[in-house]
C-alpha cells in the first residue's frame, strides 16, 4: 500500500549572517506498509518519527529537501499528490486535543472532516452518528467542546476524525504518552481494529511495549534511518537483528534495564560509517568506514554488517 | 526527612483534590506513587515542590518550612522539559543556573559540550530532559519528585537517565519520590510504593 524508498530530507538553515548550512535529518530511510497491518515506527526523539509522517503527508516546510521516493498504492506521491489524499485516503491521528479547534463543538468538527472528503452534508452527518456510536462516544459528546472531554474520550474523537473520512492508511503519531494503562489499551484496541478492516496503520511511538501489543511489524528508527524492520514477535523470541533494537529491548525496566551510553549523532555531526558505531559494542573498523545497506539476516531486513547470520 | 503533614488541596470552590494525605521520605529512600489520572499526583508533587501552597496542612523539610525564596530543597522534574527552561536562555546557562555541574556528571548523562551554546529549541526532548536532570543533581537539593520525568523519551534514554539519577542519589543521600504511569518502572524502582486508590479507600474507611 505505502512504499518509503531511500528517502532523504535536508534542511537548508541559516548558520552566520547570510552562509547557509545544510543538515540532513533523514537519510536513506525505507519503509513499507501494507493494507490490513500495523506497523509500528520506533526510536527515540529525533530520530525522524515525525518527519517520515510529514512527508507522507506533503506537509513539510518549504527549506526541506526531499529525495528518494514514496509510492501510495502504486503511484508516485508528489507533494500536488498528498494535498490531495491527505485528510482522505491518508489520514493523521494527532498526539493530542491541541489538533483541535478549541472554539469548535467536536462532532462539528469531525462532520466537517467528512464532508471534506467528498460526502454530501447528510451523508456526513450520518457517519459522523455512526463513528460516535462505534467509539462508545453519546450524541451528547459531540456538542461539547474540546476542552470539556476527558483523556479517553479525547483520544475516541480524535480516532473519530481519521475513521470518518474512509481513510485507507491511518497514521497515529504518539498516540498514548502519559496515558492511564487503560486508556492506551483502549486507543491501540482502536488502532488494530482499524488493521484488521484492511487499513494501512502506521503507529508512530517511542514505547516498544505499547508498540508490540499490536503491531505485526516493528520498524527502528535511529539518527534518521531505518536500522530495522522486523516482525513484532522477534522481539519476544530473541531473533531481533540490530545492535540498537537489542539495546532498546534490554533497557525496558521489566527487562534488564541496561543502558547503553551516549546520544544519538546529531544530524549535523553524522559519522560516516554506520551511524549506531560511536555507541555500539560490537564495533569495527569496517563499520566506521561505510553506511551499512540493508541485508536480510532471518527473514527480515537490517542495517548491520555484523548482525548474526 | 520530607514530610507531609494532613496536607489538603483545592481549588477555590472546588472538590478537594487532596484530603488529610501524609507522607514522609528518608534522605536515600526511593519512593513511587501509583494511581489513576485525577487522583492529585502532579498537585502532590507541586505542594511538595512549593510549586503550589497546600490549603491546609504542611510540608516540611527537615523540621523546617519551604523557603519562601531562594533554591528550594525539594526539585521537581516534569515530563515535558521544554516548559521547564527558560527558551531564551542558551543550555550553559541554564545548567548553571544553580551551580555548573562537574564535567563528570555531564559525560555521564550523555550532554555533549556541542549542546552548550544552544538554544532550547535545537535540542531534541530527550536530550533536553537530560539538561533538566543536571541541573538539579547538586547539593543544594536534598529531595527530587519525578513526575513521569522519563514518559516521553525511549527505553534506552529512560534506563540511562534513571541509572544516573539512582548513582547520584546513593552517593548524595537523595530522597526520591517517583511519579509514574509505569508499573514494571516503578517496581524496578523503588524501595516502598504508594497508591492513591488505597490511600483515598483507607480514609473513607476511616471517615465512616
Amino acid at each position: 500500500m505505502l512504499s518509503v524508498e531511500n528517502l532523504s530530507i535536508t534542511f537548508s538553515m541559516y548558520d552566520r549572517g547570510l552562509a547557509q548550512k545544510q543538515l540532513t535529518v533523514i537519510t536513506d530511510l525505507a519503509l513499507d506498509v501494507q493494507a490490513g497491518e500495523v506497523m509500528a515506527i520506533v526510536g527515540a526523539s529525533g530520530s525522524g518519527k515525525s518527519l517520515l509522517a510529514h512527508a507522507i503527508l506533503g506537509i513539510l516546510p518549504d527549506n526541506a529537501k526531499v529525495s528518494g521516493s514514496i509510492w501510495f498504492k502504486g503511484d508516485l506521491l508528489t507533494p500536488q499528490r498528498s494535498s490531495q489524499l491527505r485528510g482522505k485516503a491518508i489520514a493523521l491521528i494527532p498526539q493530542s486535543i491541541g489538533y483541535l479547534d478549541p472554539l469548535m463543538q467536536v462532532g462539528r468538527q469531525v462532520q466537517r472532516t467528512a464532508q471534506l472528503s467528498g460526502l454530501s452534508a447528510s451523508d456526513a452527518k450520518a457517519a459522523v452518528n455512526r463513528t460516535f456510536d462505534r467509539y462508545g462516544l453519546a450524541a451528547a459528546v459531540q456538542r461539547l467542546y474540546p476542552f470539556q472531554l476527558s483523556g479517553g474520550m479525547a483520544r475516541r474523537v480524535l480516532v473519530a476524525t481519521a475513521v470518518v473520512a474512509q481513510a485507507e492508511l491511518v497514521i497515529a503519531d504518539e498516540p498514548t504518552p502519559g496515558l492511564h494503562p487503560d486508556v492506551v489499551a483502549e486507543t491501540l484496541s482502536h488502532l488494530s481494529q482499524l488493521a484488521s478492516e484492511g487499513k494501512g496503520v502506521i503507529l508512530i511511538t517511542h514505547d516498544i511495549e505499547a508498540a508490540l501489543q499490536i503491531a505485526d511489524r516493528v520498524a527502528v528508527f535511529y539518527a534518521g534511518t531505518t536500522v530495522e524492520i522486523t516482525p513484532a514477535s522477534d522481539f519476544y523470541s530473541g531473533k531481533i537483528r540490530h545492535p540498537y533494537t537489542q539495546a532498546l529491548w534490554r533497557a525496558l525496566p521489566q527487562n534488564d534495564f541496561i543502558a547503553v551510553a551516549g546520544s544519538q549523532p546529531s544530524p549535523d555531526a553524522l559519522p560516516n560509517g554506520c551511524l549506531f558505531s560511536e555507541r555500539c559494542a560490537g564495533v569495527t573498523a569496517e563499520c566506521r568506514s561505510e553506511r551499512p545497506a540493508f541485508r536480510q539476516v532471518r527473514g527480515a531486513p537490517v542495517r548491520c554488517i555484523h548482525a548474526a547470520r | 526527612m520530607l514530610l507531609a503533614k494532613d496536607l489538603s488541596f483545592r481549588y477555590p470552590r472546588q472538590d478537594w483534590i487532596l484530603q488529610n494525605f501524609n507522607m514522609e521520605i528518608a534522605p536515600g529512600e526511593v519512593v513511587g506513587l501509583l494511581g489513576p489520572s485525577g487522583f492529585g499526583k502532579t498537585t502532590l508533587s507541586k505542594l511538595l515542590a512549593g510549586y503550589l501552597s497546600p490549603t491546609a496542612g504542611d510540608v516540611r523539610v527537615n523540621h523546617a518550612p519551604l523557603p519562601r525564596s531562594g533554591y528550594c530543597p525539594v526539585q521537581l522534574i516534569f515530563q515535558n522539559p521544554e516548559l521547564a527552561v527558560n527558551p531564551r536562555w542558551r543550555i550553559q546557562q541554564i545548567l548553571a543556573e544553580k551551580q555548573m555541574p562537574e564535567p563528570s556528571l555531564l559525560e555521564a548523562l550523555g550532554i555533549h559540550s556541542g549542546w552548550l551554546n544552544r538554544y532550547p529549541h535545537e535540542l531534541s526532548g530527550g536530550e533536553l530532559q537530560r539538561v533538566a536532570v543536571a541541573r538539579v543533581l547538586n547539593p543544594a537539593t536534598s529531595y527530587l519528585i519525578a513526575d513521569e520525568m522519563t514518559a516521553m523519551l525511549d527505553a534506552n534514554t529512560q534506563a540511562l537517565i534513571w541509572h544516573r539519577v539512582l548513582d547520584y542519589a546513593l552517593v548524595q543521600n537523595l530522597g526520591l519520590l517517583v511519579i509514574s504511569h509505569e508499573a514494571a518502572l516503578i517496581q524496578r524502582l523503588c524501595n516502598r510504593v504508594i497508591d492513591l486508590v488505597q490511600v483515598r479507600a483507607s480514609e473513607r474507611w476511616k471517615g465512616a
